[in-house]
């Protein structure tokens, strides 16, 4: 992973680097799988690794296909990355281990959902029964997001010229 | 891409084995990993996977842009809808047992069901109606420019 991203950064053509954050994103999928998270890496697998890529794609071919080098000095954004890097990772060292029994999010709402969903809901599946049932108002959220998502990318993009295109025939006809 | 016979062929073997794979996510989501998210991106990838492979314009015939904005708010209503059926049947605002009020966890199985295709309705409408939003914009490049 760390190798892609660096590749990433030097890269110059864009289409070599929409590949390479493909591969980014299939990775850290399989780090998900590595560490039990299988809902989500799917999740990763299918929207990062492939419908991303796609898009990316397809703004590549709408605008140019070579990254312009820039003139200014890359230290002051370096300089930040790293003292975000840092922070990061010291906020990360707060952090109960991975799988800890006694990490905050196993011990309140998560043990009452493992308890509660096998006679409640009866499905195998947790993450689904957390994920529709006891958690369906953000769900609806979610997809109230990515409703409200998709009308803004259709008003911007494909919605202004058609409008364009009803002005002209107006005219046209008058 | 009219001359790349070998995509083309393994294209419209793929689609339909994609798709199912896409109802499989969806409605096994409650036994595997899985739900109206994923399925609804997979389903999404079919046709895209058809349109970049064939053309903007066929995959259209199949999946005219008006429908696939109708599917957008259709999955929304659908989920939000699930909740106000279970407000009318005097239940909590998605509380899935006023689906079958004598087997609340079958009532759940329903309601979870409905509320999983609502999200995959509407994350395969938003996907497809993206896709369809950049690609009718782009100008056809010749492969070499590649």
């Amino acid at each position: 992973m760390v190798l892609t991203a660096l590749a990433v950064v030097r890269m110059r053509s864009l289409f070599a680097v929409v590949m390479l954050s493909g591969i980014f994103t299939l990775l850290s999928a399989l780090l998900f799988v590595t560490m039990d998270a299988v809902d989500v890496a799917f999740t990763e697998a299918a929207v990062g690794a492939g419908i991303t890529t796609v898009l990316m794609l397809g703004t590549l071919a709408l605008t140019s296909r070579h990254e312009r080098p820039t003139a200014r000095s890359p230290l002051i954004p370096l300089f930040v990355v790293f003292v975000t890097g840092a922070a990061l990772i010291y906020g990360t060292m707060d952090m109960p281990n991975f799988g800890d029994p006694t990490a905050p999010a196993q011990t309140h709402v998560g043990a009452d959902y493992i308890a509660r969903t096998p006679e409640e809901i009866d499905l195998p599946n947790m993450v689904t029964a957390v994920l529709a049932s006891y958690r369906g108002y953000d769900t609806l959220g979610e997809v109230a997001v990515v409703f409200t998502a998709g009308i803004g990318v259709l008003l911007l993009i494909s919605g202004l010229r058609r409008r364009r295109r009803k002005d002209e025939d107006n005219e046209g006809s008058a | 891409m009219r001359h790349h016979l070998i995509l083309r062929v393994v294209t419209k073997l793929l689609v339909g084995t994609i798709i199912l794979f896409g109802l499989y996510v969806q409605f096994h989501g409650d036994f595997s990993p899985g739900g109206g998210f994923q399925a609804g991106v997979i389903i999404a990838v079919a046709f895209i996977l058809y349109g970049v492979v064939f053309s903007l314009d066929q995959v259209q015939r199949v999946f005219p842009p008006w429908l696939v904005h109708k599917l957008v708010a259709l999955g929304l209503l659908l989920y939000a809808g699930t909740g106000l059926f279970s407000f009318m049947r005097g239940f909590r605002y998605l509380d899935y047992a006023a689906f079958d009020p004598h087997h609340p966890s079958h009532g759940q199985h329903y309601g979870i069901l409905l509320v999983e295709a609502g999200v995959g309705i509407t994350v395969t409408g938003v996907m497809v109606a993206i896709y369809y939003a950049f690609a009718a914009r782009t100008p056809v490049i010749s492969d070499e420019e590649w």
